[in-house]
Order: C-alpha cells, then sequence, then structure tokens
C-alpha cells in the first residue's frame, strides 16, 4: 500500500541535496520503524519514489514523495494520521513533514503527474521596482527563448507555455516574485526563469510553494482526492483543492 | 598566506559563512547538525577543545577516534568540543577574501573561541593541510611565535609516534589511547592557562603520554638524531598511555550519521584494538598492543542499539583483524538477522562489513554467514607474493590459507575479491614480485571453478618503513625500483583477464616515507611545501611530487638520507625518546629474525615473548577465546584448520630460526 507524504525542508538542510536527501529518508523511514516494503535484488533499498528534484541551496513548503508499505488499505488508514509527528521526530532539523495520505492503485507517480511548480523568489527592498519592470517584460514577452544543453547538445526552445502566473507581493524583510514554472516536457528551473530575459533579475533565495498536477484543465495539491488520495485523512491542514495562484499562495501554508 | 582573523568574530559565522555556501561545491558538508551531535554550552570555566581532522569532510567525519574524544569530552562538565574538518579549496579561497578564520562545525564558532585545537594525524601526507588549518585559525604556525591568548596545537593518533617533523608546529602530542588522558590535559589546561603558556605546556609535559616538543632539545651526532629534554619535569622518554579494558569505553555511544555522503558511511563498532598478529611492517599492529577485545555482549548492544539510532542498514565491525575476534560467526550471524519485532518480512537483512580479514581466518562459516545480507566487498591482504617474504614479514599465512579463504568467498556467491600487496618489503626479489601475479591467477582459476567470471582486484602499495616497527631501519624502495616493480607486474597480467592491477603512486609512497621517519629539520620544508599552496597531498590530483623535491633540496636536505638509507643499529632514531612500550632490543631482534626469514607466532595464544608492551604498563591481553579461531593456520604456518591433510613444503618458522 502507497503513502504520499508532503514535506518542507528549511534553514541550514537546504544546502544538502537531492541524494543526500533520499539518503536521509531511507534512514529516517528505518528509524521511524515502518513496516516499509524493499525493492528486490542485489541491493535492496526501501521503496520510495520522489518527485521533482529540488536543487541544492533551496527551500520548499511543498516536497512530495511515496513510500510503499506492507499494510492493508484498513491499516494504512489508521496510520497516516500520526505519520507527519512520527516522523518528523526522526528527520533532522529543518525536515518536517507536513501531510500523509494514502493512494489509490494505478496512481502516476510524482514524476509523471506533476505538471506545474510555484516558486518564491525573495527580492531585496531596493530590487522591487528593477523586478516589477522584468516581470512586466517577460509577462508582455511573446516568445521566451531558453538556450540550454541536453544530452552535450545546445538547443533553444521557447519556454513562453510554461510560464504562468508571475506575481510580486510584500514578504517580511523585503518581496517576493511568486512564480509558477510548467515541467513538461521539461521543467523550467528556478536560476533558468532568472535568465529568460536579459539581464538576469538578481533574485535571492528560492523556495518551492506548490507542487501542481493537472485533471480536466483544473490544478489540483497531489495530495487532494483528484490526485488519486484515497482520504485526505493527514491533510487536515490543507484545503482538499487548491487552485492556482494567487488563492494557492496561501493554502500551503 | 595572509593572516585571517583581522575581524574579531564574536559568536556564529553562520551569517557571514551562509552567503558563500551557495558559491561552492558540496555545501552540506559546512552546515553540521548531523544525528549525534551535540551543541555545547561554551563558558568561562570549561575548557574548549576543537576536534579537527586535517582533510576533508568526507574523509574525516568518520573518524571514529575523533568521535570517540568528542564524547568523553562533552560528557565532562570541566570541557566542552566542538569538531572542524579543512574546508575544500573553494570555499578557503572565499574564507581568506572575506577574512572568514576556521569554523566549528556546531555552532559556527571561529576557532580562536577555543583554548585547544586538536588534530588527528592518520597519514603523514596531511602535514601541510595541518599547518594550513592552524594559519586559517589564525594562529601563528610556528609555536614559538605564539602568545599568551593563542589557542593550544595539540595532536594525536598513529603519526605521533615520530611528530617530529611537526615539532615546530605542535604544541602536545598526545601518545596512545586517548580515552583517559583528554580529561587530565583539561584538568591541567584549566588549572594553568592563567600562568600563561609556557607554564601550561611545562604542566602539560608532566602529564604520561604527552609529547611537548618544546621542553626538548635535538642533538644530532653523524647521522643520529637525539631528542633530550631541556625543561624540568619533561621525561626522557614519553610512554603510550594505554586503556586496560575496552569494555569500560563504549564509545562511541552516539556515533554522528552525516547528513551528505561521506566514506565509510555506515555503523562502525569497534570489536577490538590492539593486534599480535606482529606483522613486521605494521606500525598500527605494534604500537596498539596489547589485545583487547570488547565482550560480545557490548558488541551486540552497541550494534542493536546503534542501527535502532541511526537507521543505517550496515555495520562494519572494525579492528586491525576482525576475523580472529573470539566467536565472530557467532556474532556476524546473529547480527545479519533482521530484528525480531520487524516481524522479518520483506525487510532485507543488515549488512556487516569486515573491513580488516585475515585469511587464514576466514572461514566458509564466515562466508555463509555474510552473504546473507547484500555481499560487500571482501578485501584480502597475503601482503606478498611468497610464503618466503611472508616469513620474513610475519606473515604467516600459508597459500592453502589463501586458497582456502578464496575458495570459501567464491563458492559463496562472491564474483570478485580483493587482494593486497605490499612491493619494496626487505629482501623482495623479483621473483617475490611475480609471485603476487601467479597468486591472483591462482585465485581467479579457483573463483571460475564456482562462479562464471570470476575475477581479482589486484592493489599494490609501496612499502613506506614506520617507527617504532622492526622495519624502521629498512631504507625504502627507491621511486624507479618501485616503478620498475610495478611494470614486472603489468607485464606479466596483460593477458589475464581476470586480474584487474591498481597500483600506489610511487611518488607518493617517498613523500610519505620522508615524514615517516623525518626529524625536525624536515618542519621547513613542510612550511615550505604548505606556503607555496602544497596543500591536500593525500589527494592525486592535488599532490605536487616536483614540488616536495624542489624545497627538499632548496634546505640541502637529501631524500636518500631520509627515506633510501638503512639505518644501522648503533644510531639514535629521532623517534627513540617515544615509547610505544616496544623494547627496542625486540625490534632490533625481529629485524635481525626478518633477514632470516624467521616467524614470530602471535602471543595472545602462545607464551609472552616480552616485547614490552604488556609488561611495560602493567596490561594484558583480553581476549574471550583461549584458542585461535577455527581454520587457517593460525600464525604457525602450519593448516590447522580439520581433518585435512597437512601442507607439505613449507619451511616451519622454527627449522628457520637457528639460520642467520
Amino acid at each position: 500500500m502507497r503513502v504520499r507524504l508532503r514535506w518542507s525542508k528549511h534553514g541550514k538542510i537546504r544546502f544538502c541535496g537531492h541524494r543526500d536527501a533520499a539518503r536521509i529518508w531511507e534512514r529516517s523511514v528505518r528509524r521511524a520503524a515502518l513496516p516499509v516494503a524493499y525493492s528486490q535484488g542485489f541491493s535492496p533499498r526501501p521503496r520510495i519514489s520522489f518527485g521533482l528534484a529540488l536543487a541544492t541551496g533551496q527551500e520548499s513548503v511543498a516536497e512530495y514523495l511515496d513510500v510503499d508499505l506492507r499494510l492493508t488499505p484498513e491499516e494504512v488508514l489508521q496510520l497516516a494520521p500520526s505519520l507527519p509527528g512520527r516522523l518528523s521526530a526522526v528527520l533532522p532539523d529543518g525536515m518536517e513533514v507536513t501531510a500523509a495520505a494514502p493512494l489509490q492503485g494505478g496512481t502516476p507517480s510524482l514524476q509523471e503527474a506533476v505538471t506545474w511548480c510555484t516558486w518564491e523568489f525573495a527580492l531585496a527592498a531596493e530590487l522591487r521596482a528593477a523586478a516589477a519592470e522584468w516581470v512586466d517584460e517577460v509577462r508582455t514577452a511573446s516568445t521566451l527563448p531558453l538556450q540550454r544543453e541536453r544530452k552535450g547538445r545546445r538547443r533553444t526552445s521557447d519556454v513562453r507555455s510554461a510560464v504562468g502566473g508571475l506575481m510580486i507581493a510584500d514578504a517580511s524583510g523585503g518581496s517576493v516574485l511568486v512564480a509558477e514554472l510548467g515541467t513538461k516536457p521539461w521543467a523550467v528551473r528556478p536560476a533558468e526563469f532568472l535568465r529568460l530575459i536579459a539581464p538576469p533579475l538578481a533574485a535571492g533565495g528560492v523556495r518551492r510553494l506548490h507542487q501542481w498536477i493537472t485533471r480536466d484543465g483544473e490544478r489540483y495539491e497531489p495530495l487532494a482526492p483528484e490526485a488519486g488520495v484515497l482520504e485526505p485523512a493527514g491533510c487536515a491542514s490543507a484545503p482538499a483543492r487548491c487552485r492556482a495562484v494567487p488563492a494557492a499562495h496561501s493554502c500551503a501554508q | 598566506m595572509g593572516v585571517t582573523g583581522s575581524l574579531k568574530h564574536v559568536g556564529s559565522l553562520w551569517s557571514a559563512l551562509e552567503p558563500l555556501l551557495d558559491q561552492v561545491q558540496r555545501p552540506a558538508r559546512y552546515i553540521g547538525g548531523e544525528e549525534g551531535a551535540r551543541v555545547p554550552e561554551h563558558s568561562p570555566h570549561k575548557v574548549a577543545w576543537l576536534l579537527c581532522y586535517p582533510d576533508s569532510y568526507e574523509i574525516g567525519l568518520p573518524n571514529q577516534g575523533l568521535q570517540i574524544l568528542y564524547e568523553i569530552l562533552n560528557e565532562r562538565p570541566d570541557a566542552v568540543a566542538e569538531r572542524a574538518y579543512a574546508p575544500w579549496g573553494d570555499l578557503e579561497a572565499l574564507m581568506r577574501r572575506d577574512g572568514l578564520p576556521l569554523f566549528s562545525m556546531e555552532t559556527h564558532r571561529a576557532a580562536s573561541d577555543f583554548d585547544v585545537l586538536a588534530f588527528n594525524l592518520s597519514s603523514e601526507l596531511v602535514y601541510t593541510n595541518v599547518l594550513n588549518l592552524i594559519d586559517l585559525a589564525g594562529v601563528a604556525v610556528r609555536g614559538v611565535d605564539r602568545s599568551a591568548d593563542d589557542l593550544l596545537i595539540g595532536a594525536g593518533g598513529h603519526c605521533a609516534f615520530n611528530p617530529e617533523p611537526l615539532a615546530d608546529f605542535v604544541d602536545f602530542f598526545v601518545l596512545g589511547d586517548g580515552e583517559e588522558v583528554v580529561g587530565e590535559i583539561t584538568a591541567a589546561v584549566a588549572e594553568h592557562r592563567s600562568g600563561g603558556r609556557r607554564e601550561t605546556l611545562g604542566a602539560l609535559a608532566r602529564l604520561d603520554g604527552v609529547y611537548v616538543p618544546a621542553a626538548y632539545e635535538v642533538t644530532r651526532r653523524g647521522s643520529s638524531t637525539a631528542v633530550t629534554p631541556r625543561w624540568v619535569g619533561a621525561p626522557d622518554t614519553v610512554q603510550k598511555r594505554t586503556i586496560a579494558s575496552l569494555g569500560d569505553w563504549p564509545y562511541p555511544k552516539q556515533q554522528l550519521v552525516p547528513l551528505t555522503e561521506v566514506v565509510h558511511d555506515r555503523l562502525n563498532v569497534e570489536v577490538f584494538r590492539g593486534c599480535t598478529r606482529g606483522c613486521r611492517f605494521c606500525q598500527a599492529g605494534m604500537i596498539t598492543r596489547p589485545v583487547r577485545e570488547r565482550p560480545a555482549d557490548q558488541v551486540r548492544t552497541m550494534i542493536a542499539e546503534g542501527l535502532r539510532r541511526t537507521g543505517y542498514d550496515e555495520v562494519a565491525l572494525t579492528s586491525l583483524s576482525t576475523a580472529d575476534f573470539s566467536g565472530i560467526e557467532q556474532l556476524v550471524s546473529d547480527t545479519v538477522v533482521p530484528a525480531e519485532d520487524d516481524g522479518g518480512a520483506g525487510c532485507p537483512a543488515v549488512t556487516v562489513s569486515l573491513p580488516s580479514l585475515r585469511v587464514d581466518a576466514f572461514t566458509v562459516g564466515i562466508a555463509a554467514a555474510l552473504q546473507r545480507a547484500r555481499r560487500t566487498g571482501l578485501t584480502f591482504a597475503p601482503e606478498a607474493g611468497s610464503w618466503r617474504l611472508r616469513q620474513v614479514i610475519n606473515k604467516l599465512i600459508s597459500s592453502d590459507d589463501l586458497d582456502a579463504a578464496v575458495e570459501s568467498a567464491y563458492s559463496q556467491g562472491w564474483r570478485r575479491v580483493k587482494l593486497y600487496f605490499l612491493v619494496g618489503l626487505p629482501t623482495e626479489t623479483d621473483e617475490d614480485v611475480l609471485g603476487i601475479a601467479a597468486l591472483a591467477r591462482r585465485c581467479v582459476e579457483l573463483g571460475r571453478r564456482h562462479v562464471r567470471g570470476a575475477s581479482v582486484t589486484v592493489s599494490v602499495g609501496g612499502f613506506v618503513p614506520k617507527p617504532q616497527t622492526p622495519f624502521q631501519w629498512f631504507g625504502q624502495n627507491t621511486v624507479e625500483e618501485l616503478r620498475r616493480k610495478v611494470a614486472l607486474l603489468t607485464d606479466d597480467l596483460r593477458h589475464d583477464r581476470g586480474v584487474k592491477l591498481k597500483w600506489h603512486d610511487p611518488e607518493a609512497t617517498l613523500i610519505e616515507g620522508l615524514a615517516s621517519r623525518g626529524d625536525r629539520r624536515l618542519g621547513a620544508v613542510i612550511e615550505d611545501v604548505w606556503r607555496a599552496g602544497g596543500t591536500f597531498q593525500e589527494w592525486s590530483e592535488h599532490f605536487d611530487y616536483d614540488l616536495w623535491l624542489e624545497v627538499m633540496a632548496r634546505h640541502g636536505l637529501s631524500v636518500e638520507d631520509y627515506a633510501y638509507r638503512h639505518r644501522s643499529g648503533s644510531e639514535t632514531l629521532p623517534w627513540d625518546h617515544l615509547s610505544a612500550g616496544l623494547h627496542k632490543d625486540f625490534l632490533w631482534q625481529d629485524w635481525q629474525d626478518a633477514l632470516a626469514g624467521s616467524g614470530l607466532e602471535d602471543c595472545r595464544w602462545t607464551p609472552c615473548y616480552d616485547c614490552g608492551a604488556c609488561t611495560g604498563y602493567g596490561v594484558e591481553h583480553v581476549v574471550a577465546s583461549a584458542v585461535p579461531p577455527a581454520g587457517g593456520s593460525q600464525g604457525t604456518g602450519q593448516n590447522l584448520g580439520g581433518p585435512g591433510p597437512v601442507p607439505v613444503a613449507l619451511a616451519i618458522p622454527e627449522r628457520l630460526a637457528g639460520v642467520s
């Protein structure tokens, strides 16, 4: 039986990369004594599927992973509400599980299903006006060519359709730029986004606020019933159904 | 190199460091926060230790010696301890640019907030890093230039048994086990620090196991180098410290679990300390005597609690020769079984790794127990390619022992084993060297009887004679000679597809040899190599052979004199004032026996031959089993493994003892 978890990463631990986080998770499910299923083969590992990698140095309040447990659906439903507390207790400082819910069989993996991410970029106070202009330029550009290297070949693609809503908002100690960036066919990375229009925007800390799946043209959080979650039992803090920015901005908090 | 620390830093440097971490490789190695890390409360009444491994975090974090002392110090009411590692070059450059000093992992505090900066020295090639870190800490690199408020610089670990090359830079060295003496040092520093640097060092020089180089003067006469006390209270000979029972020190209790990948990333449980197999090239075996086994019950508890606490699924049972641990088969087999309360269903067994295995004690039983979990690599160390040479070095394992061990491994499903050898050993001939190739071929042949595609990885290191061993008088092979021997092997093995040959850089072997038996004059060389940017010399991409040779020449010192020359029995050696308990007479006799090709038995199971390590310190072996573990020749060169035929045509040590 598969369980989906939402977790956050903030503070010093943001300097741990994706592979480091994976190793931390493997140890943590063992420390929490969860009845996790193991892969077969020469070197069995706990069956944990991670979503889209978060780059080293970035924070997030919306990381997800799926873990297979050796339990019946009934047992999992019963266990799910206790998972955030149980896992947060054994995760290192700065990593916390904020929601958990069992998944229906056959639910697509996070890697496949997630179509958009909402990102937040910190802006120094003196940068706000320039950032507003930069954002306007991005919004009104008819094409957004992005040069990147894939398999050793340099190619340019237009990512206009992968740049969604953009918004500048006040935050403690300055302001933030909130941006929706698509993940299909390739994710537009935060660092790539900042250099879509020259000169690049000199934003500071990056944080992932949301990941979204799309169903019938609507976006949902990966822990919403529409995403294949059986019963959003451990998801009490988040509305079951979240729409895109700006309404969504508050729902993962 | 500019002196750093021009800014006075109070409290945590984190806010200054954080923006730099976005610009460097692998920033996770600088954040601390590992499971098991303590965040100690500093106070003027406590002696603050900064324990430093002078290499990168990935290499240094797993070091068990530092982790043991870290816990012992933090448990004391009068001490706090934090850790530091060598920042990689990218971060160091930014730190120097911004005037940031060496910092601790736990509270990111400047090194200058501590009282003692203590290094673990496990290899000679880190010496230039030690100087770099002292400088980065904002302290004068030479002891004589330090002022009253400066940090005390200490060091321990195996290289402390000849610390003379670092004598100008390190204020005190600790010889032997550190568990007890760190407390005594703490108390002495607390009591005397108000009296100034000279008084503190004077007090340290009076502690057993502590060597304060400034308290000694060096006299050179001919090829002899004598180091004698010049301060009142400093002993003529500094004796090492030895804890009588490992069972009294169940450390580390909370092994650090790193948040990023490091070497040996697993639970480590030390099952015994010391080794009396008596391999003559092995400094670790000579300086850590006697054998002190940890009680088996304590080992089991440490494994069970450690796995539960850390979440690791692999445990290494560490020692100098783990297959010699009394009841090893049962221990391994108990450990791999999944915990009962887990139900076992679908949960894989715990992986056990045995980092140092003697082939004559490695049995089918151990192999069978190991293979029930994930198979880790198996490494055996025959060390020499012929029985004759193995008698010279006292690694008394017969080719039957090796066959049996290798066969055990392949028959239990291993497809590849690693064999470790030394070249450049005393009395070595080309025949001995080619014996390595023959052994490797033999192993592949045995392996193919059990598994398709059986292969062997042969690792060849150049031999560096170490102080406090019977081979301390031996002149090491030249770089050219080592190269020639490696070429003999590569040539001989060029058609053997099942054998993969790896070798250690002979140039690095030479530089290691310089420092291994160096004297105080070598300090100037180490300092100049460091000033020219020669850090991280253990890393092949940074190792700068030409720089070392050039600096040696500039100081009028010869490689020949330090590394290639055979020492005579009448010579006073630069480390003769430091003792690991072994009588110099014993070492000399063992050297003569080596040249005569005569072996010596393991004294943990046979009568004492009075090397001095037990009798000198009033300690003795702590071994649960009065007999050797089953199988193998157990130091006799004869097959004691059971009803099988006793091998013939093997010269037994007794017969050769009279030939000299």
